[in-house]
C-alpha cells in the first residue's frame, strides 16, 4: 500500500486529504501514477487534467514526473507553489 | 564550524527582533544581518485574508535544504526562516528570513537566495478569503517567481 497526499486545489477536487492505495503493476513511473489516477473519477480528472503543471514529491522530496516509484511509502501530490 | 539554520513553520506569529537576537547573541563575528519580512496585503480592500496551507515535513525539510545551501554559497554566520500557516489577515506577518554574515553583500545574497527558492519550491499553498465573504482562488504560481529564482543558476 503506498499513501497518497494532496493539498491545495488537488485535494478539493479529489475531494480528501489523503489515502493509502494499492498501485497497479503496471504503474512504474510517476506520470503513470498520474495516468491511472485520472481514471478513477471526475474529482481525479478534474484535480490531474493538467497533469504537466502537477508538482510530486516521493518519501516528501520533489521528483520529475519521470521519476520511478519503486518501493514509495508516501506520494505528494499538488499545484505548483505559492508561499513567501 | 558549519552553520546550522534555525527553521521553524507555524501558525502563531514572530518576533523580528527576538530573532535577530537570536542569531546574534553573544557573537562578534557578525558584521551584517538582513531582514525580509513577508505580509498579506489586502488588495486595494478586495481581500480579508489569505488562507496558507502546507506539506507539514516537507515544508521544513524543503526550507532546511534551500538553508544550507545558501549558508554554503554566501559563507554565511546565521540563518533563520519562519513561515506561519493557517489564516492570515492583512497587515500580518507571513514569512520572515535573516540572514547573517560578516559584510553585508553576503547578507543582502542570503535572504534573497533563501525567499527565491522558498517561494518556488517550500510545499505552501495560499487561499485568498474576499472582503465580501467569499472564499475565493487559490493564489496561482508566477512566472517572475521562476525567474528570480533562476537567476541564481
Amino acid at each position: 500500500m503506498t499513501k497518497l497526499v494532496y493539498f491545495a486545489w488537488v485535494r478539493e477536487r479529489i475531494g480528501k486529504p489523503e489515502e493509502e492505495m494499492e498501485l497497479p503493476g503496471d504503474v512504474k513511473t510517476v506520470r503513470d501514477l498520474l495516468s491511472h489516477l485520472k481514471t478513477l473519477g471526475e474529482g481525479y480528472e478534474a484535480a490531474l487534467q493538467y497533469a504537466e503543471v502537477i508538482r510530486v514529491a516521493i518519501n516528501q522530496e520533489h521528483v520529475e514526473h519521470s521519476e520511478t516509484i519503486g518501493d514509495a511509502r508516501e506520494i505528494g501530490i499538488f499545484p505548483p507553489m505559492t508561499g513567501g | 564550524m558549519t552553520t546550522a539554520p534555525l527553521i521553524r513553520v507555524q501558525a502563531q506569529d514572530f518576533d523580528l527582533q527576538a530573532e535577530i537576537d537570536t542569531l546574534t547573541q553573544g557573537r562578534q563575528d557578525i558584521g551584517a544581518v538582513v531582514t525580509f519580512t513577508g505580509l498579506c496585503r489586502n488588495e486595494q480592500g478586495t481581500l480579508s485574508a489569505l488562507e496558507l496551507e502546507h506539506y507539514p515535513g516537507m515544508a521544513e525539510t524543503e526550507m532546511r535544504r534551500i538553508a544550507e545551501l545558501a549558508i554554503a554559497r554566501f559563507s554565511l554566520l546565521g540563518l533563520s526562516a519562519i513561515h506561519r500557516y493557517g489564516k492570515i489577515a492583512p497587515g500580518e506577518n507571513i514569512v520572515a528570513v535573516i540572514a547573517a554574515a560578516p559584510h553585508r553583500q553576503a547578507a543582502f545574497d542570503g535572504a534573497s537566495f533563501m525567499m527565491d527558492f522558498l517561494k518556488t519550491s517550500a510545499p505552501f499553498w495560499k487561499k485568498e478569503h474576499g472582503a465580501d465573504g467569499s472564499t475565493g482562488d487559490w493564489v496561482a504560481a508566477k512566472d517572475a517567481d521562476d525567474a528570480a529564482r533562476d537567476k541564481w543558476r
